[in-house]
């Protein structure tokens, strides 16, 4: 594919408020997964929470309030994005931007708080619920297109924990095709009680900070994130070279466990970026910590690239961010490249025996990352991954 | 955007309960009588999958199955789109229902169930393949917004496409907050007509066209289509049910999607 100049993005998470606080915890392996459930959850298990979405929404999106989209305005408000977009608007125009965004349970926490309310006798839920602007899988696209006064098409891609990562290659081909001529791109998904209740009855919940690819890993720890990017056919920026995807066809919730999947999509980014696997410098691992990925995302990183090329993952920083790990993924590329190091796999004490790969236990400083691969896999067995290069 | 070549359209709609039978009413041939739709088992869902699988994927199975086995397609060789404005509302009322109560017990298959692509996974499993698939919502407009998804593939990755565009009727009390009121899955087989396969018609797709949206003649039929996001669908498939070239316009985001059959 030509590459695709990213020409603006931000991220928000557990870590903080926009490129300059992921680059600062990143650097210094500070996490920002703390020992505490969610609202009321009794649960053992640490998140990485958001902190400032008390604060419902005012003013002409009022309407919209829901934790997803508190999380998504807090987002658009980092590192000038809202401005980037007022100036793609005027330079692009606003027929011609499409709007991608990922997320797995939208504003499903509005439905929990509905539900605990409703009328039982009459089965009712209550008068200020509103079913559009929050429980909707697109309500969070909704929410991005007419915050950021955009008239093209727009679509939340939802396919559990790939689904920013998609975003990026639904851009690409909306791009290709001249359906637009930018888009933004992005993932949001929230804490709520539906994804840490439901990992937890799947056993996946790890009582500790995340550990991936540690002998002693226990599963995941839930995190949030909304992260925001601009793709163009020209301009300055990163550059989106790559993206392939793949469907494993093998379990609903377990990874084939040989990687298969995974090997495809990684084989696939690197066909479509016409690169060799010697010009990716880092792999940032989808890294989940539980027992399968970790060990399924190794024999297929070993496969496609071998036993020394660098790699770790993040969620030990983050947590999973589920619909919105895609975006911190490739946000966490292009940090790596503009920064120039390496993060190191937070938590990870001792290497499971049995994961082969080069994950780093210790931060590498490292000027001349070129190119970056980085992994988002999902229920269903959906698979994505990206590469994200340097400026030429 | 290029043109797109349709191999094949399923459906599963009340009264309109497969191609075959829709196809006549659609046409304007046959009178469209309202009937519930069937309860036919998936013929290409393994045993474990189908025990597990639930309402809103063997909803969005009747119409892929139906144009798998209108065009003949092999379906590991096609990718998918998935659309679906809510996916399976029973499966979220019972999570929410369960989280609403002291001791919160959530059910594992509910939970793998409840994600947005199920119906996508349970299809890749079902049929073994491994191909790119994307799962999306656009409310109300999901079906224009899938085809433009599908669009996508074909001519910028080269991939024939199955898109399978569904939604269920969501229990109480989530039917009042969403009232998705008769349930609906439409299935359409595209390529760039690059395939040695027959082809039902060629389509053009624009975005961003002024005018009203495209009603279907028909009242009860119209009716029908206001009341599942897959439904309003139906002005193309009655399109595609004719031997005419012609257009419709499908909403679309607060914009209308013009869809012109030219072959």
């Amino acid at each position: 594919m030509t590459p695709l100049p990213i020409t603006h993005y931000t991220l928000t998470s557990a870590l903080g408020r926009g490129k300059a606080a992921h680059a600062d915890a990143l650097r210094e392996g500070r996490g920002g997964l703390r020992n505490a459930a969610f609202e009321n959850c009794t649960l053992a298990c640490w998140t990485g929470a958001v902190d400032g979405l008390e604060t419902p929404l005012t003013g002409e999106m009022k309407d919209w309030d829901c934790r997803n989209n508190r999380l998504a305005e807090l987002g658009l408000r980092q590192d000038g994005f809202l401005e980037a977009v007022t100036a793609l608007r005027a330079r692009a125009g606003a027929t011609r931007i499409g709007v991608f965004i990922g997320t797995s349970t939208a504003g499903v926490q509005q439905t929990e708080r509905a539900y605990r309310e409703r009328d039982r006798a009459a089965n009712q839920l209550p008068e200020w619920f509103d079913y559009r602007t929050s429980q909707n899988t697109y309500s969070v696209a909704g929410y991005v297109r007419q915050r950021l006064q955009l008239q093209s098409v727009a679509i939340a891609v939802s396919t559990a924990c790939s689904s920013s990562a998609k975003v990026f290659a639904c851009a690409a081909r909306a791009l290709a095709t001249g359906l637009c001529d930018a888009a933004v791109v992005g993932g949001v998904d929230s804490l709520c009680l539906t994804t840490l209740h439901g990992f937890n009855a799947l056993q996946l919940v790890s009582p500790e900070p995340c550990r991936p690819a540690d002998v002693a890993r226990r599963g995941i720890s839930i995190g949030e994130a909304a992260g925001f990017a601009i793709l163009e056919k020209q301009g300055k920026g990163l550059l989106l070279r790559g993206y392939g995807e793949s469907a494993d066809a093998h379990h609903m919730s377990a990874p084939e466990p040989e990687g298969r999947g995974a090997n495809e999509a990684m084989r696939a980014a690197l066909a479509r970026a016409d690169l060799d696997t010697s010009a990716v410098d880092y792999v940032h691992l989808h890294g989940t910590a539980t027992p399968a990925n970790d060990l399924a995302e190794d024999k297929a990183v070993c496969a496609v690239f071998g036993k020394s090329t660098p790699c770790s993952s993040t969620k030990g920083y983050f947590g999973h961010a589920l619909g919105a790990a895609g975006i911190v993924g490739a946000t966490v590329a292009m940090l790596v490249i503009e920064h120039g190091f390496l993060p190191h796999s937070l938590n990870t004490q001792s290497v499971d025996p049995a994961i082969k790969g080069a994950v780093l236990l210790k931060r590498r400083e490292d000027a001349s990352v070129r190119n970056v691969i980085t992994n988002s896999f999902g229920f269903g067995g959906n698979n994505c991954s990206l590469i994200i290069g340097s400026a030429t | 955007m290029k043109p797109l070549t349709v191999h094949a359209v399923g459906c599963c709609l009340p009264g309109l309960d497969g191609w075959a039978a829709a196809k006549p009413v659609l046409a304007g041939q046959a009178s469209y009588v309202h009937d519930e739709i069937g309860t036919a088992a998936s013929e290409l869902l393994p045993p474990n999958e189908r025990r597990r699988s639930t309402a809103s994927v063997r909803l969005a199975f009747r119409a892929a199955e139906d144009a798998v086995k209108n065009a003949a397609l092999k379906p590991a060789d096609w990718a998918t789109v998935f659309a679906s404005s809510d996916a399976d509302t029973a499966i979220i009322n019972r999570i929410v229902t369960a989280l609403a109560e002291p001791q919160r017990v959530v059910s594992p298959t509910d939970f793998h169930n409840c994600v947005h692509n199920a119906a996508a996974g349970y299809w890749s499993i079902g049929v073994g393949c491994r191909l790119p698939s994307t799962t999306l919502s656009a409310w109300d407009e999901s079906f224009a917004a899938g085809l433009l998804e599908a669009a996508t593939l074909v001519h910028a990755d080269g991939l024939p496409v199955l898109l399978v565009v569904y939604d269920m009727v969501p229990p109480e009390p989530l039917l009042s907050a969403r009232p998705i009121t008769r349930p609906g899955a439409v299935a359409l087989a595209l390529s760039d007509g690059a395939m040695a396969m027959p082809a039902l018609a060629r389509i053009e797709l624009t975005l961003g066209v002024r005018g009203d949206e495209t009603p279907c003649k028909d009242q009860a039929l119209d009716a029908l289509r206001q009341t599942n996001p897959a439904a309003r669908a139906l002005p193309l498939l009655a399109l595609l049910a004719g031997e005419a070239a012609g257009t419709v316009r499908l909403p679309a985001i607060g914009e209308l999607l013009e869809v012109r059959r030219v072959a």
